[in-house]
């Protein structure tokens, strides 16, 4: 795994080794080791109940592992209360005060530091400045819209200048527009202080643009940890494959392995395909082949080598999306493929060079291809 | 309502339509109509007897059927404002009554704040069944009669009642200790009585209260007490309020307990009302007691209302 590959001056700030949380018969966290580095920009990423949040709630110290334990800066958090941690944490519907002002939610963090009344003003005005909120200091929350609140969340969990901040679905409560903009803010706050940020979020999108590093969860399991071009472009296994983005997967044997290169026999391909692979393979091993949407070139000619890598089929659906196109071609096997197309010339319905019910060839690099290990249950 | 609404209104020919009143209710007829049932209420039964007492705090005492004469004129008016207003500050009787009943009322509401707060916060923070049932158990004395839990009390606290009696056999006091017809029973009974209307609003304010909100205080810095304090406590100022007011407007007036379990000599004005009307039977004077009791409640209750738009603000 290229886990080094983006980690900073350190590589292991913190360190979850062996975390186990059970609830009752339930077990949240399954046996989760991982390593974020100083700095790091890393997302958690899974479904609803994958046991990312509950790893995040560990980390702030609200719930206890049941076994193992977390090192944040070389010291052993089991039994550091909350209140006693290096972490803050920015909650998902925020949990501003409503009782108390911007100013005052800001300074909150703050009262318990070692510093004078003066100091703590500058440093709630730097703050307001920081998320460019100072005209609204003396505002309550509820006078405040969702973007902005937001940003008293964040400052207010940047406050005591925390050396690990923790954001539990930072961006889900805003809508699209605003996200895309708070992102950019996020990623730029979080590159000039340094401080490491631990995202958690079910939005796939939202990690790959976000994050330096990402860790896939599913069922208190991570299943891959890696950049976001890894993650997409390298997915371990059919899971993450499939989580992240969409992806065509055919179910094959290896039928000769050479140069780092696969011959698989899919009979749902109705072809000979070729892939990369990064696993030990032999040759008999049942694999996936997996290919992008975007990966596979859709032409109603018959491309140069028809070798390996081409199949043909009959458009069935095609989807148009402005600046791309989905198709969906269905195969003489039955099975269906998407093929994703950029839009990159100008043409009017008329001009459509693929049009439904059309005969067409697919076909890709072997080199887009990947090779999957069967899942193991 | 728009304005085609009303120009379809006005267009409804009268002839073929239905009635006028039929019309007035479809219109905003029924809303007028719930709306106007609690008005109606006060109307008739708050304020209309408000009005017949005020009435008869400004008449003068008679020897008849009933015993007071309304006045005839202004200057008899004044008069008898002059008399039966001037009672109540001449008399001791009557201010150290309302003294009482204030002192009383109020020492009962921080206690019932007490007992009731750490009993509330307990029960909103259990989990489902536990919260069933421990809610149950705080409405559970409302099944049986007030009165006679109230002489339930007589029997426990009587010189041969039950606590005394307990205590003598195990041989930790060697008199009765006594407890019947003394302020400590009266704040027994008050307590006792008014302690679910102090939990019941209090529990309702703090299981609404985002828990959430407690872990952003600790993961700040702020230890438990400290976050108490500073979120649970102000966030559940409402819910103290409403309780406090429940247990002080009906205790100040409160007369069955401090009858059955209290002294003779320093009565509430529950008492001396009770004394004034039926004893004494001087309407005047028992109606200026009254009154002016009425008063003493508005403003708690003014400044309920006051906080309550205020926290509504909040949220």
């Amino acid at each position: 795994m290229a886990e080094n590959s983006d980690t900073k001056t350190d590589p292991v700030f913190i360190r979850i080794e062996n975390v186990t949380k059970k609830f009752g018969s339930f077990t949240a966290v399954d046996n989760v080791s991982l390593d974020i580095g100083r700095g790091e920009l890393f997302a958690l990423l899974g479904g609803s109940g994958c046991g990312k949040t509950t790893l995040l709630r560990m980390l702030a110290g609200f719930e206890a592992p049941t076994s193992g334990r977390i090192m944040i800066d070389g010291q052993d958090m089991t039994g550091v209360a909350p209140f006693d941690r290096p972490v803050n944490m920015m909650f998902q519907s925020y949990a501003l005060f409503p009782h108390m002002s911007v100013e005052k939610n800001v300074g909150y963090g703050l009262k318990h530091e070692n510093m004078t009344d003066a100091q703590r003003k500058d440093r709630v005005r730097e703050l307001l400045d920081m998320v460019q909120l100072t005209q609204f200091a003396a505002r309550k929350p509820h006078q405040l819209s969702g973007g902005q609140r937001q940003r008293v969340a964040l400052a207010r969990a940047l406050a005591k200048s925390p050396k690990v901040l923790l954001l539990d679905e930072p961006l889900g409560a805003l809508d699209k527009k605003l996200r895309e903009q708070t992102q950019f803010e996020l990623m730029n706050i979080q590159d000039r202080l340094g401080i490491t940020f631990i995202v958690v979020t079910h939005d796939q999108e939202e990690a790959m643009t976000l994050a330096d590093r990402i860790a896939i969860m599913d069922r208190g399991v991570i299943r891959q940890v890696g950049t976001p071009t890894d993650i997409y472009e390298f997915p371990n296994s059919r899971f993450t494959a499939d989580f992240i983005g969409s992806i065509n997967l055919f179910d094959g044997t290896v039928a000769a392995i050479k140069a780092g290169k696969a011959r698989i026999t899919a009979p749902a391909a109705g072809c000979a395909l070729e892939a990369d692979t990064r696993y030990g393979l032999s040759t008999g091993d049942k694999v996936s082949v997996a290919v992008r949407p975007e990966k596979i070139t859709i032409s109603r000619g018959k491309p140069r080598s028809t070798a390996v890598n081409a199949v043909q089929g009959e458009v069935l659906d095609l989807g148009y999306f402005g600046k791309d196109s989905l198709y969906r071609v269905k195969l003489a096997s039955g099975a269906l493929v998407r093929v994703s197309k950029v839009n990159d010339q100008r043409l009017s319905e008329a001009d459509r060079q693929v049009d439904w019910e059309d005969k067409v060839w697919l076909s890709w690099d072997a080199r887009s291809a990947i090779v999957l290990p069967e899942e193991r249950p | 309502m728009s304005a085609q609404d009303l120009a379809a209104d006005n267009k409804a020919p009268a002839a073929t339509g239905p009635g006028k009143f039929a019309r007035w209710l479809n219109k905003d007829g029924w809303k007028r109509l719930v709306t106007g049932a609690p008005y109606l209420w006060l109307l008739v039964f708050f304020l209309a007897p408000f009005f017949i007492v005020a009435v008869i705090s400004v008449s003068a005492a008679a020897y008849s059927i009933p015993p007071f004469t309304m006045p005839a004129s202004w200057a008899a008016l004044t008069e008898n404002v002059a008399t039966n207003f001037g009672y109540l500050i001449d008399d001791a009787l009557y201010y150290t009554g309302y003294l009482n009943s204030l002192k009383i009322a109020a020492n009962s509401t921080v206690l019932c704040l007490l007992i009731g707060y750490p009993m509330a916060y307990g029960i909103a923070r259990s989990s489902g069944a536990t919260r069933n049932i421990l809610l149950l158990l705080i409405i559970l004395p409302f099944w049986t009669s007030f009165l006679l839990r109230i002489y339930a009390w007589m029997g426990l606290l009587g010189n041969n009642g039950t606590i005394n009696n307990v205590l003598v056999w195990l041989g930790i006091i060697n008199e009765p200790i006594p407890m019947m017809n003394t302020e400590f029973a009266v704040y027994v009974g008050i307590v006792y009585s008014y302690l679910p209307f102090m939990i019941l609003p209090l529990y309702a304010n703090l299981e609404r209260l985002d828990t959430t909100l407690n872990e952003a205080a600790m993961d700040l810095g702020s230890r438990p007490f400290r976050t108490f304090v500073d979120i649970t406590l102000p966030l559940s100022l409402p819910g103290i309020i409403a309780g406090s007011m429940l247990v002080f407007i009906p205790a100040t007036g409160e007369y069955v307990i401090p009858a059955l379990l209290g002294r003779a000599d320093s009565p509430m004005i529950g008492r001396v009302l009770f004394d004034e009307f039926f004893l004494n039977r001087d309407w005047p004077v028992a109606s200026a007691v009254a009154v002016v009791l009425l008063f003493l409640l508005v403003v708690p209750i003014m400044i309920f209302n006051h906080y309550n738009a205020k926290a509504e603000g909040v949220e």
